[in-house]
């Protein structure tokens, strides 16, 4: 390999098999007819096709990566982008050699460190102590290093109180202080990061931020796949867009962004995202609508529209929860609703859940924007995250507030209460302050 | 707005990286369809894990339980006593020269109960550790590994059990005491490799372990437990033999019994050859699924 590259990938592909196959073949039973009674197998199988209409032993292959290949230089961080099923996860875990691919290769040099999650292996029944040296482990520190560093990883997180109390008794703040803290002693000289940052507050998410210009300013090499293109664009100097497992457009950081940007334009205002069985719960349908209840074809600033969710729960899951956020162009949030706010229950029961998010009154400026619905558990489990389902551009029309003044800044056109008094009988404290400023 | 947090005194950064063991050199090549290259060295470097995971393990168990390390000591005797009355007193089985009935049955059931651990937990292992596997690059062999230290420990626990037994019924054991580490190496080794084996299909067919915990229990009727493998007739003991089981327990009972157990050498020989062989190909389909775990998962 040579001198100045760190990480080259060529031709790197990965296959999942997925359909009817897997489901039957995935019990030792199955298996074990499929290979001694395979006519009895046939037969059952072409009349259990019948009966249903489809055929029973279709294998469906997947190529959640095909022909990816990508040179990185030492000290070089590159965003890796592109819509939910792209591939980036896929790409990440072969570079993290969590998951082998099906065919071409991958050469790295020097030490890498995956950061997929924060607080990956903790155990809830140790203590912030114990899961500090547990962690560190997993992401690949010697004890020795995280002794020495044990010290800073607390206080940075803040819980010397708490050191010795179960982690399942803290809060979800103070969890996530704890395993980013240890994260962040990471010293690898490649760094693989994906969504982390999209967990926690804010305050949370401007430390993990700050941890990543760092990292980026102090020459590390860096590969981050994130959503938030505002990230992306400030901490990258080159991306790769990802599309159906190719590289679309590998280059500069802005050109990769409009690019992907502008792809995600969509014709009709309504997302039906990829279904897959094994989740507890999962988004089968999203819509804008007019109040009428009329899907969209576009949204104006006079439009007062409603989101229609549909929502297939499979598990019972008592600390289901869904939510759902608006973005704008460069995926900064601008605000998230949930149904909580409006005293409507979770969906927590099994079944086909609706709902109807109305937006009150016409609310969005001419910009483009983006909705996501995540489907999640109290816990911070992700169930089932809708990133920018729909993207859409809002076109102008007339509307109190637009119409008002239409070149004013922000995102959001609020109807404001705005009162108004002219005091005519001036104080003399007031006489004075008008004579000076006359 | 700033975004930087540079009044904080955690540092991803810290200029010069210096890793411990300088590996800046180590070119890591992942090819489609070959194992990695660094295997054992990586196995060897991830040493701190392999430690860490069996203290965890270790120290969760006992966690909000009210009896905790106790139940090491209950399980065993508990099954000593229920086996002593039905294949010594009910059966009438003879035991090993002069040992005592229930020093046998524990003699047999230590190791016994060291190998089942193994097999049985490896298989759970994996499972329990799927997030861990999903979110972080180890030799996956570790989560084995780490169970088998789990056991080790049970086993030690046990151990002290029967020595204080032993001095109870004043049967003192003599200088083959000395052979009892290669004898628990030997049951390491020989339920390791079934355990790998089987983890590795469990992964894919979810429904073995049940075939798996099956499979043990009769193992213990069928391996000389509750009784001594003397009862078994002369011409059908190299045959018994194919159950490695039987020579790591005949070869427990023979360091501890002063010799009054009779080691049926044929049989140990038989018996560490297959360990060797099931062990080997314990390892090679293993390492050969374990690429592929995270995708089965």
């Amino acid at each position: 390999m040579a001198g100045n590259i760190v990480l080259r990938a060529e031709r790197l592909g990965k296959k999942y098999v997925i359909g009817n196959q897997v489901a039957h073949d995935d019990s030792l039973m199955g298996a074990l007819v499929a290979r001694d009674f395979k006519g009895m197998a046939r037969s059952v199988r072409s009349r259990l096709a019948r009966r249903k209409g489809v055929p029973r032993n279709t294998v469906e292959e997947f190529w959640a990566l095909k022909d990816v290949g990508f040179e990185v230089k030492p000290g070089e961080v590159i965003g890796i982008i592109g819509r939910n099923g792209a591939g980036k996860s896929t790409l990440l875990k072969i570079l993290s050699r969590i998951t082998d691919p099906t065919e071409g290769r991958v050469e790295i040099r020097g030490r890498v460190a995956s950061l997929l999650e924060v607080g990956t292996g903790f155990h809830p029944d140790l203590s912030g102590r114990e899961n500090v040296f547990l962690n560190g482990a997993i992401l690949g520190m010697s004890r020795g290093e995280i002794r020495r560093k044990f010290d800073e990883i607390v206080s940075f997180a803040g819980v010397e109180r708490f050191l010795d109390m179960p982690v399942k008794r803290y809060s979800s703040g103070m969890y996530l202080r704890l395993a980013f803290a240890v994260a962040a002693q990471l010293e690898p000289e490649i760094l693989i990061v994906d969504e982390v940052l999209a967990v926690g507050d804010n305050e949370f998410q401007r430390k993990c931020l700050g941890k990543m210009y760092d990292a980026a300013e102090h020459g590390r090499t860096v590969l981050l796949v994130s959503h938030n293109m505002a990230v992306v664009e400030r901490l990258c100097s080159r991306a790769l867009l990802l599309d159906a497992g190719r590289i679309k457009m590998d280059g500069p950081v802005r050109a990769v962004i409009s690019e992907y940007l502008a792809d995600s334009d969509a014709e009709v205002l309504e997302c039906a995202p990829e279904s897959d069985s094994s989740r507890a719960a999962e988004v089968k349908r999203i819509v804008l609508r007019n109040r009428g209840g009329t899907p969209l074809k576009e949204v104006t600033t006079a439009d007062i529209f409603n989101l229609r969710i549909e929502l297939l729960v499979r598990e019972r899951r008592p600390d289901l929860k869904i939510a759902c956020s608006l973005h704008d162009a460069l995926e900064n949030p601008i605000f998230a609703t949930c149904p909580a706010d409006d005293g409507v229950t979770q969906p927590i029961e099994p079944g086909l859940h609706e709902f109807l998010v109305a937006f009150p009154g016409p609310l969005l400026l001419p910009r483009r924007y983006s909705m996501t619905v995540s489907v999640y558990t109290a816990h911070g489990e992700t169930i089932h995250n809708c990133v920018n389902a729909l993207t859409f551009d809002v076109l102008p029309a007339a509307s109190q507030v637009y119409s008002a003044e239409p070149n004013r800044v922000g995102v959001l056109q609020i109807l404001c209460n705005w009162k108004h008094k002219l005091h005519q009988d001036a104080s003399p404290a007031l006489e004075r302050e008008i004579s000076r400023t006359v | 707005m700033s975004l930087s947090t540079r009044d904080t005194t955690v540092d991803l950064t810290s200029a010069p990286v210096q890793s411990r063991d300088q590996l800046t050199d180590r070119v890591i090549v992942l090819d489609a369809g070959h194992a990695a290259r660094n295997y054992w060295s990586d196995l060897w470097r991830f040493r701190d894990l392999f430690m860490i995971l069996a203290w965890r393990d270790l120290a969760v168990r006992h966690k909000q339980t009210v009896m905790g390390v106790a139940w090491s000591l209950i399980r065993p005797l508990a099954t000593v006593v229920i086996f002593t009355f039905v294949f010594g007193r009910v059966a009438k089985l003879p035991s090993d020269g002069s040992a005592p009935y229930p020093l046998m049955v524990f003699a047999g059931l230590l190791p016994w109960t060291l190998m089942t651990n193994i097999i049985g937990q490896t298989c759970g292992a994996v499972q329990n550790n799927a997030a861990l596997m999903n979110k972080v690059y180890f030799p996956r062999l570790i989560l084995p590994a780490a169970t088998v230290a789990v056991s080790l420990v049970d086993a030690g626990i046990s151990l002290v059990l029967l020595l204080a037994m032993m001095a109870w019924f004043g049967f003192w054991p003599d200088w083959r005491i000395l052979f009892l580490p290669v004898l628990i190496a030997l049951a390491l080794l020989a339920s390791l490799g079934p355990a790998l084996w089987v983890t590795a299909v469990n992964v894919k067919y979810r429904d073995f372990q049940y075939v798996v915990g099956f499979a043990l229990q009769f193992g213990l009727y069928i391996s000389p437990v509750g009784f001594s493998s003397s009862a078994i007739p002369q011409q059908w003991r190299l045959l018994y033999s194919l159950n490695p089981a039987v020579g790591v327990i005949d070869g427990f009972r023979w360091c501890l019994f002063r010799g009054e157990a009779q080691l049926y050498m044929p049989g140990l020989i038989f018996s560490v050859a297959i360990t060797a062989v099931v062990l080997w190909a314990g390892i090679a389909y293993f390492r050969k699924a374990e690429r592929t775990f995270v995708d089965l998962i």
